[in-house]
């Protein structure tokens, strides 16, 4: 059982784990008169319908009981970080995207800021305004798919969680066909560029995204009824998944999972960059930490991410995109030897880019902090003792993208 | 005689096939619509074939059994299974004197036989040796248990009104426009905890904790593929909607409604299709529950309220009949 829990000077899992020794002794008697009491250990993963990606879980059973849970990951690794270090500063920022496919956005901008503060780089306001509004929508889209798989892992493919995530599927397509219209791309964008974006906003882009943004917060105030009027949903969400705010700081966890547990830390307002510090916003904070909770922070925040968004739309500036327009080929970005690290908050929560430039087109090492690989290392103290069915719904509220667990 | 008792119960088993497969593309339109799609829409006239092409499909494919099944109770348990769910149809009378055996006991034999579709749903999580399979199994016996008391309590309420276990005198004491469903306070209550126990007894969303998919993938049926599969999934629908059928009997006055006497089929078919759907709304607008959950549910409420109701109805019963 010690190999399932990393940290072992923390009072929880302890206190599971020397209950667990002293069952094990009395219940390996019982074991040989096939009385029952004996342990199942069964795959969850890394083919599962709720895996989230290639996650596999090996979860050992006591009747419907969890006791025990060792989470294995790197089935989507695709080698990033030796990929970033091959491929020039004007090449990278698209393939960034594909660490997170579901928030591309997110992982783009974390990489051109680190090379921007290598470079001491300007970046034009208009610009800066861009990468907020992409970040907003962003987020919007990511927690929308969060809402549906979630709802999904709790309520089935079968039943009324295809339901809602039909619905915010609809809804995502909406925000997606905004990224078309400016980038060309629905998915892996490749917008942001060191020293600006890659394209400015076409025309009518404005109103249209004023107009989704009407709709989808409508949209959001509808999921709000249908979820919290029902109470199946209320009994699987409520009291499922404790983090502590003690657990929380200690395992490093981010983004609304942090957030639903009573700590108040978003990089937006903690260190605004990319010209945070003009909007008006507040952070959504939950004090219980329950699954619950972090779905009340993730609908406060869709809230607060329409909310930003608009406000940039309303203030976006006249000006040029980029300080560094007009690149003729991909070498032709150069940043000084340097080395710096840049947060930003994703959807999910810190992403971090480090990066070492060694004065040539190509970054001498890059590495990565996915917020999603941080945030699933709380699950080894949170899911012994559920049933197997709040396995998926914990799974869930953490919300692992797991191109970004593996990178 | 021997000719018709040869001859109605394969008329009514064919009829039943036959729903059943046009009752998923209803259900899959339902459901669409909730949802905001088209639903089928490719094989035929608005979809009109898609069942016929799924079963082909289904007989078409590999039957595959896993090397460490047991083969034996592998391969019996869908026909095990499909068995009780059709011999549920077996004591429905679709319009008076119209069915396969009018038992006195005919309410008591469908309980029964609903409850022992169980056996085939253990024999299939048992022989696939698949641990997903193996937890379904053991959800279903309890879960099956839990809910059939509540079942059975609730459908004596109609039974206790009319004074008779027969299927067809049940129907007959709601002529008239009486139905139980309309039974002030005591037919509205056990027609809730009717629906309640029929859906967990028919393991659909929110008790299908059987299923599963989100943490047992397809629960006791993850190894079936092929006709065995369909066979399962005829006995599940063939069991929803015989409880439609039962339901519609004991509170919406099955035959009864306005227009000739030979429309008494159709109107009970009707009806029975207004509960499917009400199931199917059901089905589609909730998340599933945890067996805890599930089990506190039945024991910690629909039990007792549904013994207090039934001892309520017999108080009303003799209070009725005293004077």
């Amino acid at each position: 059982m010690s190999g399932n829990i990393p940290i072992a000077d923390r009072e929880g899992p302890r206190r599971i784990e020397q209950e667990l020794t002293e069952a094990d002794r009395s219940r390996r008697k019982i074991e040989f008169d096939y009385s029952g009491g004996e342990r199942l250990s069964m795959n969850m993963g890394p083919q599962h319908p709720s895996a989230h990606g290639v996650f596999r879980a090996i979860l050992e059973l006591e009747g419907e009981e969890v006791v025990g849970v060792d989470a294995v990951i790197g089935y989507l690794h695709r080698c990033h970080e030796k990929l970033a270090e091959t491929l020039t500063y004007a090449q990278y920022p698209s393939i960034a995207s594909k660490t997170d496919y579901v928030a591309a956005m997110t992982s783009e901008f974390a990489y051109v800021m680190a090379a921007e503060q290598i470079g001491k780089i300007e970046v034009p306001k208009r610009a800066q305004y861009l990468r907020v509004i992409c970040a907003e929508l962003q987020r919007i889209a990511s927690h929308l798919l969060w809402l549906g798989t979630w709802c999904m892992d709790m309520g089935g493919a079968l039943g009324g969680g295809a339901t809602i995530f039909l619905y915010t599927i609809r809804e995502r397509e909406t925000i997606l066909d905004l990224f078309e219209e400016l980038v060309g791309a629905r998915l892996l964008y490749g917008f942001f560029q060191v020293g600006g974006v890659r394209y400015d906003a076409p025309a009518n882009w404005i109103e249209h995204c004023r107009t989704t943004l009407d709709a989808i917060d409508g949209r959001v105030v509808e999921y709000e009824q249908m979820l919290e009027g029902n109470p199946f949903f209320l009994a699987r969400a409520k009291g499922v998944g404790f983090i502590s705010r003690e657990l929380a700081e200690d395992v490093g966890i981010a983004g609304p999972l942090l957030r639903g547990s009573g700590v108040n830390f978003d990089i937006r307002k903690a260190a605004p960059y990319s010209s945070y510090e003009d909007f008006q916003f507040t952070i959504p904070v939950e004090t219980v930490g329950d699954c619950f909770a972090r779905y009340r922070v993730r609908m406060a925040e869709f809230r607060q991410a329409s909310s930003i968004a608009r406000q940039a739309l309303d203030k976006l500036p006249e000006g040029p995109i980029s300080s560094m327009p007009g690149l003729k080929s991909v070498a032709q970005v150069r940043i000084p030897k340097g080395e710096a690290y840049t947060r930003v908050e994703g959807p999910r929560g810190e992403v971090g880019c480090y990066l070492i430039a060694d004065g040539t087109a190509k970054p001498y090492r890059m590495k990565w902090r996915g917020a999603s690989f941080s945030n699933l290392a709380v699950l080894p103290y949170i899911v012994p003792g559920v049933k197997v069915a709040d396995v998926p719904a914990i799974m869930g509220s953490v919300d692992p993208v797991f191109g970004e667990v593996d990178r | 005689m021997t000719l018709t008792m040869l001859i109605a119960p394969f008329v009514v088993l064919n009829v039943v096939i036959g729903m059943v497969t046009y009752v998923t593309l209803l259900e899959r339109k339902f459901a669409a619509r909730m949802q905001s799609r088209i639903g089928p829409y490719r094989v035929g006239p608005h979809g009109l074939l898609q069942p016929i092409a799924d079963a082909l499909k289904l007989m078409m494919k590999e039957d595959i059994v896993p090397t460490a099944a047991d083969r034996s109770i592998y391969n019996l348990a869908p026909i095990v299974f499909l068995l009780p769910c059709m011999l549920i149809f077996a004591t429905i009378p679709f319009a008076p004197g119209l069915g396969v055996a009018d038992l006195n006991i005919g309410i008591l034999f469908f309980l029964a036989v609903s409850a022992m579709e169980i056996v085939g749903l253990f024999m299939a999580g048992w022989g696939s040796n698949n641990k997903y399979a193996l937890l379904s199994a053991m959800r279903a016996v309890n879960q099956i248990i839990s809910y059939d008391l509540p079942f059975i309590f609730s459908a004596l309420v109609p039974v206790l009104l009319a004074g008779s276990l027969r299927l067809s005198d049940i129907a007959a004491a709601q002529g008239g426009g009486y139905w139980f469903i309309f039974y002030p306070v005591i037919g509205q209550l056990a027609f809730l905890f009717f629906i309640i126990s029929t859906l967990a007894a028919e393991n659909r969303v929110p008790f299908d904790i059987l299923e599963a998919e989100s943490e047992l993938v397809a629960g006791f049926r993850v190894e079936y593929s092929g006709m065995k599969f369909a066979l399962i999934q005829l006995g599940e629908y063939a069991h929803v909607i015989g409880s439609s059928y039962l339901g519609a009997l004991l509170f919406l006055g099955a035959w009864g409604g306005p227009g000739p006497e030979w429309l008494g089929p159709i109107w009970f078919t009707l009806k029975a299709v207004v509960l499917f759907l009400l199931v199917t709304w059901v089905r589609w607008s909730f998340v599933r529950i945890r067996v805890d959950q599930i089990l506190a549910l039945s024991w910690k409420v629909l039990m007792p309220a549904t013994l207090l109701l039934l001892v309520a109805t017999g108080m009303v019963v003799v209070w009725r009949i005293a004077p």
